[in-house]
Formats: C-alpha cells, sequence, structure tokens
C-alpha cells in the first residue's frame, strides 16, 4: 500500500472485499429497450441516458456493471467500418492476438501496488480498436457502476489507436450511496501509433460518501497511455467530482517524435473529499510537447492536491513543456497543494510550470450581487468560468452534464 | 541504498570514538542534546535518494569516503587563518574567521562591540549567555527529519554565537569567513546560534572557503532567532573546490512583525547542499529567501527551502535562479506551507533555470500546501535556455555571441544579485558571478591551491 500520497486512507481490508460480483440478470440484450428498467434507470440519473445519447448524439456505449460487461451499442455499426469495440471478455475470446500484443505494455502488472492487484483480479473491461486510417465516426464511451455492496470494481480499459487513426472516449461512473467505503482499482491503457490521435475524457461521478465522509468510493486507478509512432497526440481530460479519496495520474509517455501530450483536469473535493491527482508527462522522443491544465476546487473539509512530474530525458531534442495548476478554495477548512515534478535533462528543452492559489474575491461576488445574483449562484457562476478551460475540450453534449455536475457537487458549500 | 546501514554505523562510531573529547570543551547543557540527538540520528541515518527531501541529490561519494580525523585545532592552526583577508576590499566588517568549525581563541579580538553585541565562540557563550543558551539553543530545529541535522546536534563542538540586544542597530554587517584547511581529508560540523532581539537590525555575511586541495565535508547548522519588529538578514556566499562537500541547514525563526532575508550564493563547490528553514511565528512577519547558483563540471547544487506561515497576514517571497553547464547538476526543492488559521497569507515562490550543455541536468520541485482560504499564493519553475530572440537582437546591435551570451546570463543572475543591500558586497559579487561566467573563477580567489 503506499503511503507517500497526500491522502489520510483508512486501512483496507482486501480480504473482505468481494472480487467478481455479476448483476442478476445476464441475458444478452439485442435492443436497448430491453435492459433491466433497474439498469435504465440507474444510467438515466446519471445525467447521460443510454437512450438520449443514442437518438441525439449517436454514441457507442458500453456499459460495466460490478464485474461483467453489460451491454456494448453500436457495436455492429462500428464494425462496419472496422472499429473493434467491445467487452474485454468478448476481445479475449475473439481477438486474443490484438489483445494477447497490447495488454500490459503500457502498465505492466509490476507497476504499482494498484495495478498489480488489478491485474490479478480483473474480470472484466472494454476493448477498442480502431484500425488503420479510420477515424471513429461516433463518440466512444464505456459507463461503470458498481452495484453490489461490498465489491470492488477491478476493470481494465485497453484502448489501441492504429496509423493515421482517430478516436474520441468518454467514460463515466457511479455507484449507489453505501455506508461503508467500496474499492475502485482500474487500469486503463492507451496505445497511439503513427499519426494516431486519441482523446480521452472521464467525468468521474462515484459516491462521495455523505457529509460526515462516511461512506464513498476509493478511487485508486492506473491510466497511461502511449504515443508509440510519429506525430501521435494523446488527450486526457478529466473532470473529478465524486469518490471518497481519488488517486489517479493519468500519464504520456511521448516516445514517439514529434508526438503530443495533453492534460486537462478538473478537481472538485467537498466536505471530506480528498483527490491527489494529477499526470506524469515523460519525454522521450524529439519535438515532444505537452500541455497540462489543472484546475483544483476545494470546498468543506475537502483536500485537493495535484501531483504531477514532467521529465526531460536526454534525448528529447526540442521538447516543450507547459504547465498551469491552479486552485480554489472555498471555505476554511479546505486545503489545496501543488507537488510538481520538474526534471530536465537536456539543455534545448523548454519547461515551465506555474500554479496559484486563492479564493474567490469578496469584490467578483458583491459584484454579482449587485446585480441580482444570489451568492450560491455567483459561485456556480464563477467556478464554472473558471474550469471552461477544460470543461470546453469534453465533448459538446458531456459539457453540459459536468457544468451541471459541478453545480451539484458544489451545492451547500457556501455558507 | 545497501551500504545505508554500515554507512550510518560508521558516523555512530565516529561519535562513540570522539564524544570524550567533544564533550569535555562543550557545556552541559549542549552535552545535554547529544545523547538523543545521536539515537534519532541512528533512527534516521544519512540520507539516501529514497529520502523525498534528498531525491535528487547522492550524497554517497562524500559519505562513503573515509575521513582521516575529526579535526581538532591547535594553535599554529588559528594563526594562518588569522592571515587570511576577505578579498571584497571595501567591505567594512565586524569580520571573524572560523576554522574547520572552530571559534579562533587564539588571537583576542575585541568580540563585545557597542550597544552590548557579541560576537564569540559557541563555547565561550555557553558560560556567559547562558539564559539565551537554555532559551535558543536547539529550539528551532523540532521535528526535523533530516537525520543530518541530528547528527551536527551530536557531534558538533563549536560555531558562532552572536547576541544582538534589544533595539540596537548594528551600522557595519558582522563577517564570519568559514575556513576549511587540512592536510588530510576531514569531515567537519560546526553550530551556530544567532539571536537578535526586539527592535534590533543586523546583517550577518558568512562566507565558506576552502584552503587546501583535500577532500572535506562539512555539516554545518546554524539557528538564527528573530525577535519582534528585528530586521535580519544573512547573506551567504559559497566558494569551494570541486573536492569540497558542503551542507547547510539554516533555521530562521520570526517573531511578530519581523523581516528577515536569506540568500545563498552558490559560485563554486563540489556538492552543496542548502536547506533553509522559515518559520513565520507570529502575526505580521516577512522574509524573503533568496538563492542563485552558478555549476559547471561535476559540480551538484541543491537548494531546499521551507516556508511555514503558521499565523495570519505573513508575507513571504522566494526567488532562486541557477545556470548549469558542463556535467552540473541541480535541484530545487521549495515549500509554502501555509496552517490553518494563517489567514490573509501572501506568499510567492519562483525558480528559473538555465540550461547550457546537453549533459547538464535540472531537477525542481515547487510546492504548495495550504490549508487556509484568505490566501495569495503562487509559484512558478522553468527550465530553458538564453531566448534567442534577445541573443539576436544584442548581434544586431554589434555585440559578439559570446559578449552577448554572457550579457544575458550576467542580467539573469543579477535579479538576485540586486537583492544584495551592503553595496560593497553587491558590487564584489557582480564582479565574481561575472568572473565566474567567462570561466575565470575555476577555482577560489584568493586561493592558493590550483585545485580548479
Amino acid at each position: 500500500m503506499p503511503a507517500w500520497a497526500n491522502l489520510k486512507i483508512p486501512a483496507i481490508d482486501y480480504q473482505d472485499i468481494i472480487f467478481y460480483a455479476a448483476p442478476k440478470q445476464k441475458a444478452s440484450y439485442d435492443n436497448i429497450d430491453d435492459i433491466d428498467p433497474e439498469l435504465k434507470k440507474t444510467f438515466d440519473k446519471l445525467g447521460i441516458p443510454l437512450e438520449e445519447q443514442k437518438h441525439l448524439s449517436g454514441v457507442a456505449v458500453d456499459a460495466v456493471m460490478d464485474s461483467v460487461s453489460v451491454k456494448t451499442t453500436f457495436r455492429e455499426t462500428l464494425a462496419e467500418s472496422g472499429i473493434i469495440f467491445c467487452s474485454f471478455s468478448d476481445a479475449v475470446k475473439e481477438y486474443p492476438d490484438l489483445v494477447r500484443r497490447y495488454m500490459g505494455t503500457v502498465v505492466p502488472y509490476t507497476d504499482n501496488f494498484f495495478a498489480s492487484l488489478n491485474s490479478a483480479v480483473f474480470s472484466d473491461g472494454s476493448f477498442c480498436y480502431i484500425p488503420k486510417g479510420v477515424r471513429c465516426p461516433m463518440e466512444l464511451s464505456t459507463y461503470f457502476r458498481i452495484n453490489s455492496a461490498n465489491t470492488g470494481q477491478f476493470e481494465r480499459t485497453l484502448l489501441v489507436a492504429d496509423e493515421e487513426a482517430y478516436v474520441s472516449y468518454l467514460e463515466g461512473c457511479t455507484a449507489p450511496m453505501r455506508d461503508e467505503n467500496q474499492l475502485h482499482a482500474a487500469i486503463v491503457e492507451i496505445i497511439a501509433e503513427n499519426n494516431a490521435e486519441v482523446k480521452y475524457s472521464t467525468v468521474q461521478n462515484w459516491y462521495p460518501g455523505d457529509k460526515d465522509g462516511k461512506g464513498g468510493i476509493f478511487n485508486f486507478v492506473t491510466k497511461r497511455g502511449l504515443c508509440r509512432g510519429e506525430n501521435s497526440k494523446i488527450s486526457w481530460t478529466q473532470i473529478e467530482t465524486g469518490s471518497a479519496i481519488t488517486w489517479k495520474y493519468p500519464s504520456c509517455i511521448l516516445r514517439g517524435d514529434n508526438s503530443t501530450g495533453e492534460f486537462y483536469s478538473v478537481a472538485v473535493t467537498n466536505h471530506y473529499q480528498q483527490a491527489d491527482t494529477g499526470t506524469k508527462m515523460i519525454h522521450i522522443g524529439k519535438n515532444t510537447k505537452s500541455t497540462i491544465v489543472s484546475k483544483g476546487i476545494s470546498a468543506g473539509h475537502g483536500q485537493n492536491s495535484y501531483r504531477g512530474l514532467v521529465k526531460v530525458l536526454k534525448n528529447a531534442t526540442g521538447a516543450r513543456n507547459f504547465s498551469q495548476c491552479d486552485s480554489l478554495l472555498l471555505g476554511n477548512q479546505c486545503g489545496a497543494h501543488t507537488f510538481p515534478y520538474i526534471e530536465v535533462d537536456n539543455q534545448t528543452a523548454i519547461v515551465e510550470h506555474e500554479a496559484t492559489t486563492s479564493k474567490i474575491g469578496e469584490d467578483q461576488i458583491f459584484y454579482c450581487n449587485q446585480r441580482g445574483i444570489s451568492t450560491q449562484d455567483a459561485i456556480g457562476l464563477i467556478v464554472n468560468g473558471y474550469a471552461r478551460e477544460v470543461i470546453n475540450k469534453l465533448p459538446m453534449e458531456f459539457a453540459v452534464e459536468a457544468q451541471k455536475l459541478l453545480q451539484i457537487s458544489l451545492e451547500g458549500s457556501v455558507g | 541504498m545497501s551500504n545505508q546501514p554500515e554507512r550510518s554505523e560508521r558516523y555512530y562510531n565516529l561519535y562513540k570514538e570522539n564524544i570524550r573529547r567533544i564533550s569535555d570543551k562543550s557545556s552541559p547543557y549542549i552535552n545535554s542534546f547529544r545523547e538523543n540527538a545521536i539515537a534519532e540520528f541512528n533512527k534516521l541515518g544519512i540520507p539516501t535518494k529514497k529520502n523525498e527531501s534528498y531525491r535528487y541529490t547522492n550524497l554517497d561519494t562524500f559519505f562513503n569516503h573515509e575521513y582521516k580525523s575529526y579535526f581538532m585545532p591547535t594553535a599554529s592552526d588559528f594563526k594562518k587563518a588569522e592571515e587570511f583577508r576577505c578579498d571584497v576590499t571595501d567591505l567594512d566588517a565586524h569580520g571573524l574567521v572560523l576554522l574547520n568549525g572552530f571559534y579562533p581563541t587564539v588571537n583576542d579580538k575585541p568580540r563585545q562591540l557597542p550597544g552590548g553585541i557579541w560576537i564569540g565562540s559557541m563555547t565561550e557563550a555557553a558560560g556567559k549567555f547562558e539564559d539565551q543558551i537554555h532559551k535558543h539553543y536547539n529550539k528551532y530545529i523540532n521535528g526535523n527529519s533530516d537525520g543530518l541535522v541530528h547528527l551536527n546536534t551530536a557531534m558538533a563542538s563549536d560555531g558562532v554565537f552572536i547576541y544582538i540586544p534589544e533595539g540596537v542597530v548594528l551600522n557595519k554587517p558582522i563577517q564570519i569567513i568559514n575556513l576549511v584547511q587540512s592536510d588530510e581529508d576531514i569531515f567537519c560540523q560546526h553550530r551556530s546560534l544567532i539571536v537578535a532581539e526586539k527592535n534590533s537590525n543586523a546583517t550577518v555575511i558568512i562566507c565558506d572557503h576552502t584552503l587546501s586541495p583535500n577532500k572535506f565535508l562539512t555539516n554545518g547548522v546554524t539557528e538564527i532567532f528573530v525577535g519582534e519588529n528585528a530586521h535580519f538578514e544573512i547573506i551567504r556566499v559559497q566558494n569551494e573546490h570541486n573536492n569540497a562537500g558542503k551542507i547547510t541547514h539554516t533555521f530562521m525563526h520570526q517573531e511578530r512583525n519581523s523581516f528577515a532575508s536569506s540568500n545563498n550564493i552558490t559560485l563554486h563547490g563540489g556538492l552543496v547542499r542548502n536547506s533553509t528553514h522559515h518559520f513565520l511565528g507570529g502575526e505580521g512577519a516577512e522574509c524573503n529567501s533568496y538563492g542563485l547558483y552558478l555549476a559547471d563540471k561535476w559540480q551538484h547544487v541543491d537548494n531546499f527551502v521551507n516556508v511555514d506561515h503558521a499565523f495570519p497576514n505573513c508575507t513571504s517571497n522566494q526567488l532562486f535562479k541557477g545556470v548549469l553547464d558542463d556535467m552540473a547538476t541541480g535541484a530545487f526543492n521549495g515549500r509554502i506551507y501555509v496552517h490553518r488559521d494563517a489567514q490573509g497569507t501572501v506568499a510567492y515562490q519562483k525558480n528559473n533555470n538555465i540550461l547550457l550543455t546537453d549533459d547538464a541536468r535540472m531537477d525542481t520541485k515547487p510546492q504548495l500546501e495550504i490549508y487556509a482560504d484568505d490566501v495569495k499564493c503562487s509559484h512558478g519553475a522553468t527550465v530553458g535556455q538564453l531566448d534567442d530572440d534577445a541573443l539576436f537582437y544584442l548581434q544586431s546591435r554589434g555585440i559578439n555571441k559570446r559578449e552577448a551570451r554572457l550579457m544575458l546570463m550576467f542580467g539573469f543572475a543579477h535579479e538576485v544579485i540586486q537583492n544584495i543591500k551592503v553595496e560593497a558586497l553587491r558590487d564584489r559579487m557582480d564582479n565574481l558571478v561575472m568572473q565566474r561566467l567567462k570561466g575565470e573563477l575555476s577555482r577560489c580567489a584568493f586561493c592558493m591551491v590550483k585545485c580548479g
């Protein structure tokens, strides 16, 4: 159990976790309407109903509930352009060569404590392969839900974009309210070949525990992308509003020359939530670029840390990084922390980091009040403006949801 | 990693062999801390790269070395030290020379300055200023998790004690020259305490020099107390040879409405690590922490700064700049810690670095830990090279490339130097920095040893 993070993690009894749980109705669904109404209701509650998505934007969804993938939509449509999008268990059966070739190449099972745990016990997840030269016609997304009590969720996502491919992928998650803490230890691996581009967005809304910090999900996730080919690009966008404890560092290994890594994050901690999140940008190839924009919002007793590493290796000539980490404090019991690591081993590299921490200016609130906007709304307004830079990076449909989510998460944080 | 326990064991043995000699000359009060400190050291050991605050600094080459003896000075040694003259010619200061961590006792210099200021050795002060020592000695390093600080508490036998009474304004700076000279490879430790009482105003300059080419390792701790409304500045100039390791720990405790500033200028040295801890222990206190490091060859310079905002309405400002040439490596680790009640904190931190060659390396780790909401804190860090546009501009004005580069680097470094208030020293520093950048200062100025 790693102890270096700026988190207070209560002891986890690994013997007490159910490592495998499947939803009761395991029938296969041909039509989205056949889905168990209860399940559909829970998905509706996420704010991003499957159905609506299907009608409005045609988003292909893979829904993972507890330990099994229950539903993948649009699988056939996608197959027409050669895209493989299915549950991990299907992929192992149907495309064993692809799985064997890519799995564990970015996050080896020896990587860290939780990656090892995941590698040992994971049962399902999503698999996606975009073949050469294909631009994925629709947004792909996975929904995770921890439904049963006392279960841990250990899923794995593997995303491969072959040469010249493009895909935008969205991940969302939720869990019902429970008094005990639940563990979510996932792995996401992304591989981008020459000229490929992958955009990975997360809207994380696991149950954060109640007002007094009781219950909630421990979100200990290892996410890493490898820009293997030249001119490849991986972009991470995350909106972190849920989870009792978040421990997550979506990273990019920029191995191909001229490859690009991006990380945009908004993390909100309210009540007794804790977050230690950030990114790693490892510059290996020549003329590699990376951008980090991290916005932390702390309220209540929330503790929010940014922890990031920008590493420029000796041969990464012309590497360029820009990092910006801002923290916003709402209330006098919360905390905001910044731990950037910058390691530069090449003279041509240009690495910049800046961070600020402040609270919302009283004059700004006063200005809004003066215009007839209540303090609660004014804060919502200011927070949204503050997080805009990141929210703008999300696919349009989700940007609206993310904005609402921010508002809900911060509700009651202003006294 | 593997030799860690034995290595620490060796220093423990060094303690056991010499403790009698050390305690004999030292005061009982100072001795009373030694036992606990060595126990603490045994627990923590000599820091390795596994230790988060030593992540980028490898102490192996210096700590794995067998040092010949634990230095005890003789009268003739001090004669040599007395002959040393500082080459900042215009500097009008109350000077004193420390040899390998010991205060010279041969040449009786006036230690009692007008206004009740007292400058002298720690050993002597233990008798004369018993209450001050009891009040301040070893009080500001509490809870420090650095094994080397505890090793110093356990073994350091002498150093400087400066007492500036209430309301006294010192018109001339105090200059302490730390010399290391020996025909053998030695490991030395010194421990200093500076007490600046209420409403006083003083500037202390510390110059570190090496005079012989042997391998040296110095581990020094300085505790500084800055009283209410006092104004205190400390400037440390380090100019040692490539075979010298210098580890300094400075703990500065500030009371209400006081002002303190620290400036570490590292011109030359094999391995340099300066850790500076500022504790803002009263409302309205202000501190500035500056640093400049110019390193080349295989040198390594590490600056560790911790600013602790424990009370409301305090202000802090950090500026650290470095130029790294050849295979030099640099590290910066700065932290601003704002306690829950420290509302109204304003804290700023900046670290800029220039890498001149492909083999130079810089690791920087600026950190903010904030537990209060009414704060304005920001930090910035950059690693890069000289601006091409600026170079081109200068060249287009008929300045050749070499000269243009020098001008830009000098300008870069001057931002730190300009904060030195003592004019003679500032000019001298500008001069030294220029020489250093031109590569003329490959050995310590005024040093007879051609070790560079």
